[in-house]
């Protein structure tokens, strides 16, 4: 074969593995490197999250490590100059972190409040939670309140685990899975070798969402909603099972409160509340006793409907009885739902009842011997396989929570949590519902606070707010306005700072998060309040200190830039502590180690927060004779303990490294993970596989491994005994605080329901819909979710601008032709950008690409490139407050019961441009180069390969 | 043998990891580098070997979006082959694949011309013709772990929708699958007989919903009997 080419010379060549980062997937990776260079990225095929494969962002890995948008060296507003005009002076690290230090000394030992730190799309949550908890202040959360909180605290709250990283489809066996609200998302690679698999199997995908695009091209049914309207769907779909008496008694009554009895005494204390023994323990109707019997007593007999006279006097139902009233009503029926949902009546009862079909006709088993919570001995598991998964365009509503609580309502009638074939839970979760730990309340100069920043409130006591009533956090989050907050509410942090509402700040310090860009709702009023000063002449927000590893929006208006490593460059845990990256069959957890010297004057954040928390002395970084304890991260990560045995990596743990999940610290456990691939699992037992929330065995070594407190098992809860104390605040009937805000109390009362209902989202209760008839909302192209990248030099070339994407037909009607230029405009603003008229998009809803708008001169691309004069944010129409009310304060654009920014509940009227007005608008300032910053080639011929 | 590559339009999301897979592999590759014009400004481009279009078909809402990915065919009958006025652009006899030798070509473009498939990509930096290789250097690479010697999209796709393989060989997977799934081959009316197949999207039979219980029109909650299931 004279004629083959020769193949490649792999003498200078060395492998190594690490883990993606190129989102949030977090995929293993197989990088070749020569002479400090990369020349392939691809997929670990040992990898237990993608198995070999990996997408375009990965393999673009090499022209992030390339990028011109870098940042080389920490850098300081230049003195005199305003903030936002982007002049900056390179500085030493030394010069930045005494500058840092000095602040934060003086904020810790005065009002440790003063520091709000925020953090976006960080993997490391768990150490940023636990330097915010040492420091003392209130003020931290990840980004959690403007992307999925919905999604996390309804599974909490309903399973004790949810969708992405606490939940998967089980991919080897489901017949039939539903996608609601996902273009492309979490999790990105598992879910298209998941959706082949099901394909090639012959199972039905069926994709929810009012645009056809990501992975509902390859959907056998797509069904366009309307925006916002998915919990009618659900509720919906439950109504035609329930009119059938379609739905899992056994798992019912054996797994979730569906028997509890509830107490039913409308307009006085307590009711709505689970009625209980003297014992606190819920009461069932026992069927053979024909008495009240403790709900946790594995003989009774529970019945799943009915209504009883309690001995003092008190009506009681079942919870499944007063969900049946509640969903057989009409108001759910399918003909009423196709009106709100726009979808045919008769399309809403067929889904219900093929999944009906499956999950009852086509039952799988597992023939395996297991033992329930109570010790009883069972000899397979029955699997009812059908499985969903939801993400954004659920949760990312006002009405979010419950939303997905509808959507759980569904998996748990049908019987499908955590069986064969279903909805399956990814350790260590599932966790007790909800999960045990309440927020943070009290602050205390130079004092760690006592407990977590965030927690899950299961009462109005848990809330953080001070006797008045008033928010405590910057972000009034666990306040009146948003009592579930679990993740903080990071997109009204600007806003209230600027405010001085519930406080004033001084500093505030962003990682890894465009606050000044596209992850702010109402952008350019956001860059304002960055710029604002008060009368005294000083920015409302003294100190702006952002970490990233590139030139965004928001390093912009920094005073102070901590320059960031990549993915490539650093070590990392990617701990079961923080977002996990569990398989259903397996514990995993995984690390980065630098693949690449340094060529740049960065350093890993995680470096330099240890190194501020020794500086601060605050007490977990620190000996006690004050002296640094930890050498660095690394060392942080091999020594830390969170409880003892247990710390950040759950592998080759032990002195000698011969223990799994908990052991006492090795100090060679880095080089375990390098050596093995980067990556440690622990395999569950066929027998710890299914039904975890009552599985005895599972139980107790989940509670050996430190995920849980006890070994009790899990109820899943149809009704939320929790969110009707906060209803009863509202009402006035409840033993403790109470709103003293009407409209908090409105909201409250009308928004906690104990069950999952549908409510118009807020913003569209107080919008003329007949001036703005379309629905707007944001996805992410496959190729850019995540789309921090999206300077990335081989992705643009797949897409450097974004359309305002319209159904075809509706264009058409209104005289818009493809590619013309239109005005959209909502109540808070308007935008001129480019329309693509499609067929895969719902008639009243518009939608575009988020996140691939840039401002001019940033990320590293040049003031002419697409992304600043053609693409466009929607952020400019939303605004963070809802419109206002006569008589009512400012309220959070958010969902009432988790602080969810409600960014897809944006409504908007689209028009002609007139002729001549072409181009984007609003435009942004060019923003000048940092000092250091890499030049832009013209031409890039990246290459490892020797010049022939 | 015949090398090619099977790709399935049922399960192809659109994400394009096989492009880009396919750019990274061979931007340090036999014909390297691939090169990207204005990266980082107003029309960035360069040069790729395998790109992902997106069709629309049909009205909504009964409309489907088809992500379809094209690379070099390797066609039986290669005109790129046959216009190549240096003798650059050639068609190995032992397994099929179409290549460019960097050397003797002179960038005139007839053979992106012939190529009804825009398969042919000129590099305006090194004045030749560039195209998919099937990653040749991969899979005859015997330093590659064995089930690493394939081409570079084909171990990136994740939803496994590209088969590579030998399709002169009738019980070679990708054969196998082509005669099962009706595979087919572009534009066969050009005669060109391209190696490459496309499967076309499955079709799934409608779930049975008759054997399930009927709606009662008088259902009540009160009227549900309980049954005796212990906790």
């Amino acid at each position: 074969m004279a004629a083959t080419p020769k193949t490649e010379d792999h003498s200078k060549q060395e492998i190594k593995y690490s883990t993606c980062y190129m989102c949030a997937c977090r995929c293993g990776i197989k990088v070749t490197i020569e002479d400090n260079q990369v020349r392939f990225i691809q997929g670990n095929r040992n990898h237990p999250i993608n198995k070999g494969v990996l997408c375009a962002k990965g393999s673009a890995g090499i022209m992030k490590q390339c990028s011109p948008a870098r940042l080389h060296n920490p850098l300081m507003r230049k003195p005199g100059t305003e903030r936002g005009a982007g002049e900056f002076v390179e500085i030493s690290w030394e010069e930045a972190l005494d500058m840092l230090t000095k602040r934060l000394e003086h904020i810790r030992a005065t009002d440790p409040n003063k520091l709000a730190f925020f953090t976006g799309r960080d993997q490391m949550q768990a150490l940023s939670r636990l330097w915010a908890q040492q420091f003392g202040t209130l003020n931290w959360s990840a980004h959690g309140g403007f992307c999925s909180v919905n999604m996390a605290a309804a599974g909490l709250y309903t399973l004790g685990f949810a969708f992405w990283e606490f939940g998967d489809p089980d991919w080897d066996r489901t017949k039939y899975f539903m996608l609601w609200g996902v273009a492309e998302d979490h999790n990105s690679n598992p879910m298209k070798i998941g959706i082949e698999k099901l394909k090639s199997r012959g199972g039905k995908f069926v994709g929810i969402n009012p645009a056809r695009t990501g992975y509902q091209a390859v959907a056998d049914e797509w069904v366009p909603i309307r925006p916002g309207t998915d919990a009618m769907l659900a509720l919906s779909m439950i109504h035609v099972l329930l009119s059938r008496e379609l739905f899992d008694w056994d798992f019912l009554i054996r797994y979730t409160n569906s028997a509890f009895l509830v107490v039913q005494s409308p307009g006085e204390k307590g009711d709505g509340l689970i009625y209980r023994d003297a014992n606190d323990q819920p009461l069932v109707w026992d069927l053979k006793k024909e008495a009240f019997v403790s709900g946790m007593d594995a003989e009774s007999h529970p019945a799943l409907f009915g209504e009883h006279r309690t001995p003092d006097g008190r009506t009681v139902k079942t919870v499944m009885t007063l969900l049946a009233e509640r969903y057989l009503d009409k108001r759910f029926s399918p003909e009423v739902a196709s009106e709100i949902c726009g979808i045919p009546a008769s399309t809403i009862e067929r889904l219900a009842l093929e999944m009906a079909h499956v999950a009852f006709k086509e039952t799988i088993e597992i023939d395996v011997e297991w033992t329930d919570w109570a010790g009883r001995k069972h000899n397979k598991f029955i699997g009812r396989p059908v499985s969903m998964h939801a993400m954004r365009g659920v949760s990312a509503h006002s009405n979010g929570f419950q939303a997905a609580r509808a959507i759980h309502l569904l998996q748990i009638l049908l019987g499908t949590i955590d069986c064969p074939g279903g909805f399956r839970a990814k350790a260590p979760y599932p966790r007790p519902v909800p999960p045990p730990g309440k927020p943070a309340h009290h602050s205390a100069p130079n004092t760690p606070l006592d407990a977590n920043p965030l927690g899950f409130p299961k009462a109005p006591e848990d809330l953080v707010i001070d006797a008045e009533g008033r928010p405590l956090r910057i972000d009034k989050a666990y306040s009146w306005e948003a009592p579930i907050a679990n993740h903080g509410l990071m997109h009204m942090v600007i806003t209230n700072a600027v405010n001085g509402d519930p406080y004033p700040i001084d500093t505030l310090i962003f990682f890894m998060a465009n606050m000044a860009w596209n992850s702010s709702m109402n952008t350019a009023n956001i860059q304002d309040m960055l710029r604002a000063k008060g009368e005294d002449g000083e920015y409302k927000i003294p100190f702006l200190v952002v970490a990233d590893a590139f030139h965004s929006e928001t390093v912009h208006f920094a005073d102070l830039v901590l320059p960031d490593t990549t993915y490539l460059e650093r070590y990392d845990a990617i701990s079961l502590l923080d977002r996990p990256i569990s398989e259903p069959d397996a514990v995993c957890d995984s690390i980065r180690h630098p693949l690449l010297e340094l060529d740049r004057n960065v350093r890993p954040w995680q470096e330099v927060l240890i190194e501020l928390g020794a500086r601060l002395k605050l007490p977990v970084f620190t000996n006690e004779d004050g002296t640094p304890k930890y050498e660095g991260y690394k060392d942080f990560i091999i020594r830390y303990e969170r409880y003892p045995g247990v710390g950040f990596l759950a592998g080759w743990r032990g002195k000698d490294g011969s223990k799994s999940l908990r052991g006492e610290p090795n100090p060679k456990q880095w080089d375990k993970y390098i050596e093995n691939q980067g990556f440690f699992q622990h395999h569950l037992p066929m027998s710890q596989r299914y039904f975890r929330f009552g599985n005895k065995e599972y139980l107790e070594f989940a509670k050996e491994a430190g995920f849980n407190y006890t070994a009790d098992p899990i109820v899943i809860e149809l009704y939320s005994e929790s969110i009707q104390r906060f209803r009863l605040a509202g009402l006035g009937l409840y033993d403790g605080p109470q709103p003293k805000d009407p409209v908090d109390q409105e909201r409250l009362a009308t928004y906690f329901d104990p069950l999952p209902d549908f409510y118009e989202p807020l913003e569209q209760q107080r919008i003329d819909k007949k001036e703005y008839p379309f629905f707007a909302v944001n996805q992410r192209p496959m190729m850019m979710y995540h789309s921090w990248d999206s300077q990335n030099a081989w992705l643009r070339q797949i897409i450097a601008q974004n359309y305002l994407y319209m159904n075809r037909a509706k264009g058409e009607s209104l005289g818009i032709c493809d590619e013309d230029w239109v005005w959209v405009e909502s109540h808070n603003g308007k935008i001129r950008v480019q329309v693509r008229l499609i067929e895969g998009c719902q008639e009243d809803t518009v939608w575009t690409w988020n996140g691939i708008g840039k401002q001019s001169g940033t990320w590293g691309l040049k003031p002419e490139a697409p992304e600043a004069t053609k693409g466009f944010l929607m952020n400019h129409l939303i605004s963070e407050l809802l419109p206002e009310k006569q008589g009512e304060r400012r309220l959070t654009n958010s969902d009432p019961i988790t602080g969810q920014a409600a960014w897809y509940d944006l409504m908007v009227k689209v028009t002609k441009a007139a002729p001549g007005e072409t181009g984007v608008w609003p435009t942004f300032s060019n923003v000048m180069p940092l000092p250091g910053a890499s030049p832009k080639p013209d031409v890039l011929r990246y290459s490892t390969r020797p010049e022939a | 043998m015949r090398l090619g590559l099977v790709i399935d339009l049922d399960t192809c999301v659109g994400c394009h990891a096989c492009a880009t897979a396919c750019k990274e592999w061979n931007a340090s590759s036999i014909t390297a580098p691939l090169t990207d014009y204005d990266p980082y400004g107003q029309e960035p481009s360069g040069v790729w070997f395998n790109r992902v279009r997106h069709y629309e078909v049909g009205e909504y809402p009964n409309n489907k979006t088809i992500n379809f990915p094209m690379s070099c065919m390797h066609c039986e009958n290669a005109e790129c082959v046959t216009v190549c006025p240096t003798g650059a652009s050639y068609k190995r006899p032992e397994d099929g694949i179409v290549l460019v030798d960097q050397d003797k070509c002179m960038g005139c473009n007839y053979c992106s011309w012939a190529c009804p498939y825009g398969a042919r990509e000129l590099d305006h930096e090194s004045g030749t013709m560039k195209k998919c290789t099937l990653c040749v250097d991969r899979i005859y690479d015997q330093e590659l772990p064995v089930e690493e010697r394939q081409p570079a999209c084909v171990l990136a796709c994740p939803a496994h929708a590209r088969l590579f393989g030998d399709l002169d060989d009738a019980e070679s997977t990708v054969s196998r699958t082509v005669r099962d799934r009706g595979g087919y081959a572009l534009m066969p009316e050009l005669n060109y007989n391209p190696t490459n197949q496309y499967l076309p999207p499955r079709v799934r039979p409608a779930i049975a919903t008759n054997d399930l219980a009927r709606p009662s029109l008088a259902r009540k909650v009160k009227e549900w009997v309980n049954r005796v299931v212990e906790r």
